[in-house]
């Protein structure tokens, strides 16, 4: 902290005797710094653990039809490894529970920091946060023995036994609190000075939500909207049980699809031979996915530092 | 005149219909929100409950849905629970004191490690499955059993400790530290004996939050091989199966019996990780300081 460093440049210049070298003290900070350590470790193992097989994958399997093939059968004879199935699957499934989530999060927080009075904050809000943590293997059986069946019978949409839509349906409801609870804190932040002040000019109480409140929290609007998008991409156990296994490029979400993470879980458990193609091909197809989100949580970092607006 | 005062009135009428509207739809979505939450709560609980039984906490897996069983996947999750607690919290409160408290921002390293953490935080589960895979189970060759399951979990929810008890570190006003330095404490005593008791409230929070997301973690099991049918009580250098995992197998079954157990073991897993999350927010609530 700085005001140990200030505390030991002020005994040098005011000449009291040279500060004592303690070995405890050097000790204790060796431990520290390892501890800290275990964190780069892991990031460089997870790099050198995806990398290396995927480099062996691709000497055998070529970048191009990897990356621009629209036929995913790794497991076929006649093998074809063109991930863009897969990509577009998880794409649709984010899209679709993004589509849920934003609107409805970003409601839900507008109420709770606008609209519902203080007492009723301080209870809703930590019931969203316990919701938040429902493991999504519950999730997973909730689409697939309560969503299909109600889209299909309640509804009446033409939904496969494993689909995209349900997926993506309780995926969105999974994301809600998340991007609720992160989006009511972002406006909970917004000084009364500015509410009060559009308030003094005559504005509702939806202009002020609207025009004033979003757009000052607007920084932490966008960072728990690309949270809620890269945890949709990554989000394995919902998709693995309800979504299926089938990898095609298709639109509509009522078919059965399949996303990178679904496959990974699907392959991953079974025994599948270590050095086989099948093996190496869990580590190019998890490389794919870590880079994409990767990705998205520097434009996040990027984001939240351009639009921050600090208020003292 | 009267025409403007007209116009004022529609003007007025007009913006109280749009300001009721905007109300009634962020109502809604509420209603929606929790409306769906609680019907997945209720669907599970009205389909499981029939199957919950002292037979599915404490009998063995069978092919048999009458017969099922999920202790050795309770026993399981329990230990890892445990392992996730050892290893996850001094790591990650150690890393935390470090970055809070020694850590030059000036240095790139220093820099390094946080936005590592950063993006550690982002990286969905499923990779430290793989990682899992590549390193504990098959590179350094523990095996497929309990304790690599726990080191992995300790991996996917350590970013969570370390955030959390960073913040409960910062929170400690400067003043308190100054005033010990200014008794003769060195830093260690500084930091061990006024910073850590003071942010233990939240540190605990933190904690009990990444176990309780642990507990809860299924999909990085898979990676490492939590198997599916174990039918005797898991040791630390054993084959197991953990309760999500168990959860998923039944899912996973053509048999609808089997999905009932599914449902029955869910109620299991939402006690136990639900429950976690009330304790760790009512622990926040409760004792968040104002200095």
């Amino acid at each position: 902290m700085a005001s140990a460093d200030v505390s030991v440049a002020q005994a040098s210049t005011t000449a009291l005797p040279r500060k004592r070298v303690r070995p405890g003290e050097l000790a204790v900070q060796a431990v520290l710094f390892a501890a800290a350590v275990i964190s780069v470790l892991t990031t460089v193992g997870i790099v050198l653990s995806l990398l290396l097989p995927a480099l062996e994958f691709f000497g055998e399997v070529s970048p191009v039809d990897f990356f621009t093939g629209t036929t995913w059968a790794p497991l076929f004879l006649d093998a074809h490894f063109g991930v863009l199935p897969l990509v577009v699957g998880t794409l649709m499934i984010s899209f679709w529970s993004s589509l849920v989530a934003f609107p409805l999060g970003v409601g839900v927080a507008i109420y709770l920091s606008e609209y519902a009075a203080p007492k009723a904050t301080a209870f809703l809000k930590p019931i969203l946060e316990i919701l938040a943590a429902i493991p999504t293997v519950v999730l997973g059986y909730f689409a697939l023995t309560f969503m299909t069946p109600f889209l299909r019978d309640q509804i009446g949409l033409q939904v496969e036994v494993f689909n995209a839509l349900s997926a993506s349906l309780v995926l969105g409801i999974m994301l809600i609190p998340t991007i609720a609870t992160l989006s009511e804190d972002a406006m909970a932040a917004v000084p009364r000075d500015l509410r009060d002040g559009g308030y003094a000019l005559g504005a509702d109480k939806l202009q002020v939500s609207t025009r004033i409140v979003v757009p000052a929290a607007i920084s932490g609007i966008i960072a728990a909207f690309v949270l809620g998008f890269s945890r949709a991409v990554g989000e394995t156990m919902i998709v693995l049980i309800a979504a299926g296994q089938l990898a095609q490029i298709t639109f509509d979400p009522r078919q059965t699809i399949e996303t990178i993470t679904a496959f990974i879980g699907a392959t991953g458990n079974g025994d599948v031979p270590t050095g086989s193609i099948e093996y190496k091909t869990i580590f190019a197809v998890g490389l794919t996915l870590f880079v994409m989100t990767l990705v998205m949580n520097l434009v996040s970092i990027r984001l939240v530092r351009k639009y921050r607006e600090v208020y003292e | 005149m009267s025409a403007d005062l007209a116009a004022m009135e529609t003007d007025r009428k007009s913006r109280a219909l749009r300001n009721r509207l905007f109300q009634i739809a962020m109502l809604s979505c509420m209603f929606v929100a929790f409306g769906t939450l609680v019907v997945l709560l209720a669907d599970t609980i009205i389909t499981g409950w029939p199957a919950l039984s002292q037979q599915l906490l404490t009998g063995l897996p069978s092919t048999e849905p009458g017969e099922a069983g999920a202790r050795p996947a309770i026993l399981a999750t329990l230990y890892l629970g445990l392992l996730v607690l050892f290893f996850s919290v001094p790591i990650g409160v150690l890393t935390a004191i470090y970055l809070e408290e020694y850590a030059d921002r000036e240095r790139w390293w220093n820099r390094a490690i946080e936005v590592n953490i950063q993006n550690l935080a982002a990286v969905p589960a499923i990779v430290y499955g793989i990682l899992g895979l590549a390193f504990i189970v098959r590179g350094i060759g523990v095996g497929r059993v309990v304790l690599a399951g726990g080191l992995i979990l300790t991996l996917v929810v350590l970013p969570t400790v370390v955030v959390s008890s960073r913040e409960a570190i910062r929170a400690v006003p400067d003043s308190i530290r100054q005033g010990a330095f200014a008794l003769g404490a060195t830093k260690w005593q500084v930091v061990w004996r006024q910073v850590l008791p003071a942010s233990i409230p939240g540190i605990a929070t933190g904690s009990i939050l990444a176990l309780s997301r642990a507990v809860g973690e299924t999909a990085p099991l898979i990676m490492v091989g939590a198997i599916t049918y174990v039918a005797f009580n898991p040791t630390l250098f054993g084959p197991y199966t953990a309760l999500p995992v168990q959860i998923y197998n039944w899912t996973k079954q053509p048999d609808a019996d089997f999905q009932t157990l599914a449902a029955a073991a869910a109620i299991v897993l939402l006690v136990i990780v639900l429950s976690m999350n009330a304790v760790a927010i009512f622990l926040r609530n409760r004792y968040r300081k104002q200095w």
